[in-house]
């Protein structure tokens, strides 16, 4: 018995990634897009038709990563001028900064002056987190189940998720936000002590996504609330998750 | 054509709708009885819709054993206080899809006993307002829990009424998750959006609800494509339910606190849906599966990562299941909890995995298989005891059956095509079809109507989960409220399928 689980131990071996932030994922991850300049206005009219969620904006050339949802279709018809990299270092505290433009290669990043400083002052050793699921399709849900596992083991800087609001230091929203969840929603932000952080996880949550003209949404929590982190992805992968809030809380620069 | 309805011989099948029979009701029901009075058919959509003067209601009876799907409808005045007979007091598994017409269109069905709202598409208002079963009793104490719970997880609301520790009875409200898919698929025009529509229903089951909307989409375009897409598209749904039987197996483990299963099993998971990822960029397979073709064709380089990681994944996997299902603490959890007797999942009409689970023999890939999987291996798992072991269980050869299934397969492609997608399909004006797909969960079934400019003017989802809710709330009843987790979780439904 104890022999058999000896074994399996073995064979189990070490799962965790030592370094969150220098993964190389496959190439094919859907990660960060460069664009390149130079695209005719045939083209443009020809990708700008294709997207399925309007991600692409003109004048100059730029994909939004919150709304974009990553199939990455305009590569597809565009191989030479949209090439989605595996960088997965791509949230932000700031919405503009996920909006790529043509020409831009640089990374995606946070402004720290725009992180509040109690955030980096209080939770830069511990960030309890309660995840609230508002119409999300449980493919985001499973990637922050993800980041806790054995292998992104996040719980070693300190971030986990928690069962109770009271326990939270700030809320994980994912999903378009229903309006059969926004009232609990609320009650569940609400019930989270001062100071408290606000994550949206995945394009669903940051911009609607593909549910974005649906009637059955009620996004008006994001209209009064100051939004702390913005992880794009559809859904983000652990990684893009875990790097985002290092980053806010001050553990990495 | 029989004159009673017409017969679909494949899955996805078509027909013009002005073909599909229409009964008057109490023809309808009878014809519904002789149907479901052979155990091998069940009902796969009965759903309505509203034309300019009248009701559409589409019937869709699967049967297993000829592999086929009979199609017949029935029309009722559109006007307010409709009424008609429940179905579902002859017909248990129909009380579903009453609910939800009777909730979408406020048509009434007299003697239906448990009319009650399915998801609330109508706004959260009425939320607050779910009519739960209640008893009178001193003895009696109810508890309440969602819809937030305590782990990462979808909304869903459960009411427990407790004799002691012990459930007494169970109501599950759900809806908190509806977002309005089926009126977006007809109001979002092209192809691609649709299918990424559908790769977001329910994104654990992106290949599953995607490959059926674009089987769909196919049928309708008249499109054949080459057996080595249909053999691509297949293994990427035996992928999807490797790794979340696994995932799952990793989460019973959690529930009865048996930390090293867990971990194990979490790292197994990890390794399937990055093969996932490998193959497509996406570890959910976002994105892999398209009308007419795929952009990620499936390489011999990729072909092998799946096969050496799959044989490495299977022999630890059953290394460690053969240790977990070998412990005395984890059997004395797993035996006789939440059971789900053969007699309850026929009466509820469950499907997949928990009706397997429950000694019925129900299962797509082997009643109405897809195109190009005439030689893959399809039999069904049984189990008969319907308990939290039997759903465990059936992961396990599941699992073992799906990678023998992917192996077969890849040894079936011949690598010689390639399709890219196509969103400019034509669909056929004035039809009706329907698709099926097992997903891991179980049946899948998307069905559509066309106007005569071939626009789709209804599209229908249905998850497997929209049926076996209501088992789990069987499953529950006079076990330990303790327990609800670990039977929860060993059915693992969806809320946002249910809720779409
Ligand atoms: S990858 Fe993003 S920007 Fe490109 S087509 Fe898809 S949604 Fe639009």
């Amino acid at each position: 018995m104890f022999l058999d689980e000896l074994k399996i131990f073995y064979r189990h071996g070490r799962q965790y990634v030592p370094d969150v932030t220098a993964v190389g994922l496959t190439p094919l991850f859907r990660g960060r897009p460069v664009i390149c300049r130079g695209i005719t206005p045939e083209e443009v009219s020809r990708v700008v038709e294709l997207c399925p969620v309007k991600a692409i904006l003109l004048s100059p050339f730029r994909i939004d990563l919150g709304k974009c949802v990553f199939c990455k279709e305009c590569h597809f018809a565009l191989p030479e001028k949209i090439i989605f990299s595996n960088d997965y270092k791509i949230a932000s505290n700031i919405r503009e900064n996920l909006i790529i433009t043509e020409g831009d290669d640089h990374l995606i990043q946070l402004d720290p002056e725009k992180v509040r400083k109690e955030i980096r002052s209080i939770f830069k050793h511990a960030l309890k987190l309660r995840q609230v699921s508002a119409g999300g399709d449980n493919s985001v849900e499973m990637e922050l189940n993800a980041a806790g596992n054995v292998n992104f083991d996040m719980g070693r800087y300190g971030i986990e998720f928690v069962a109770s609001p009271r326990h939270a230091d700030g809320i994980v929203i994912t999903g378009p936000i229903t309006q059969n969840m926004a009232a609990a929603l609320q009650i569940c932000y609400d019930a989270i002590p001062d100071p408290k952080v606000i994550i949206l996880a995945g394009t669903d949550a940051i911009s609607g996504g593909i549910f974005k003209d649906s009637t059955a949404l009620n996004r008006e929590f994001l209209q009064s609330h100051h939004i702390d982190l913005y992880v794009p992805g559809n859904p983000p992968h652990p990684l893009t998750f875990i790097n985002g809030v290092l980053e806010m809380i001050g553990r990495k620069q | 054509m029989d004159r009673n309805y017409i017969v679909l011989t494949t899955n996805p099948g078509k027909v013009t709708l002005a073909d599909v029979p229409v009964l008057d009701y109490a023809f309808f029901q009878s014809v519904v009885d002789d149907l479901l009075a052979n155990p091998s058919n069940h009902c796969l959509a009965y759903y309505a819709i509203p034309f300019p003067d009248y009701y559409k209601f589409i019937c869709c009876i699967g049967c297993d054993e000829t592999h086929s799907i009979a199609v017949f409808c029935h029309h009722l005045p559109l006007k307010t206080g409709n009424e008609l007979d429940s179905l579902t007091i002859r017909h248990f598994p129909l009380h579903v899809f009453e609910r939800e017409i009777h909730e979408q269109y406020g048509i009434g069905f007299s003697g239906h006993p448990w009319l009650k709202p399915v998801r609330f598409p109508t706004g959260s208002s009425e939320m607050d307002r779910y009519p739960f079963y209640a008893i009178e009793s001193e003895e009696l104490h109810e508890v309440g829990v969602g819809p937030i719970h305590a782990g990462i997880i979808e909304p869903g609301y459960f009411r427990f009424i407790c004799n002691g520790e012990k459930v007494l009875h169970l109501e599950i409200q759900l809806g908190y998750q509806h977002r309005g898919i089926e009126r977006l698929f007809v109001e979002k025009k092209h192809l691609l959006q649709k299918a990424v529509l559908a790769e977001n229903i329910c994104g654990d089951t992106a290949v599953g609800h995607t490959l059926c909307h674009v089987g769909l989409i196919e049928v309708l375009g008249e499109i054949t494509s080459a057996d080595g897409l249909f053999l691509e598209r297949n293994i990427a749904l035996e992928l999807e339910r490797i790794a979340i039987h696994i995932g799952d197996t990793a989460a019973l483990c959690t529930d009865i606190a048996y930390q090293f299963g867990q971990v194990v099993n979490e790292a197994l998971r990890t390794i399937v849906i990055n093969t996932m990822q490998c193959w497509c960029g996406n570890r959910f397979g976002k994105g892999l599966i398209r009308p007419g073709g795929s952009y990620y064709p499936l390489t011999s380089e990729i072909s092998q990562t799946i096969s050496i990681n799959l044989k490495e994944v299977l022999e630890r996997y059953l290394q460690i299941t053969s240790r977990i299902f070998s412990m005395p603490s984890v059997l004395s959890r797993f035996e006789g909890t939440g059971k789900l007797s053969s007699k309850q999942a026929a009466l509820l009409g469950a499907v997949g995995m928990v009706a397997r689970s429950s000694g019925i023999s129900r299962d797509i890939r082997w009643s109405h298989p897809l195109p190009g999987m005439d030689h893959v291996e399809s039999s069904p798992v049984i189990l008969h005891k319907g308990d939290v072991w039997s759903r465990a269980m059936m992961r396990k050869i599941e699992v073992e059956k799906a990678v023998s299934r992917i192996n077969q397969m890849l040894g079936q492609l011949t690598g010689d095509y390639h399709q890219v997608p196509s969103y400019d399909i034509v669909l056929q004006p004035s039809s009706l079809a329907i698709s099926l797909t097992e997903g891991w969960r179980g049946e899948i079934c998307h069905t559509a109507i066309t106007d005569e400019k071939g626009q789709i003017m209804h599209y229908k989802i249905k998850d497997p989960s929209f049926h076996n809710w209501m088992a789990l709330a069987l499953a529950v009843r006079d076990q330990e409220i303790s327990d609800f987790p670990l039977c929860n979780k060993s059915f693992n439904l969806s809320y946002c399928g249910n809720d779409i």
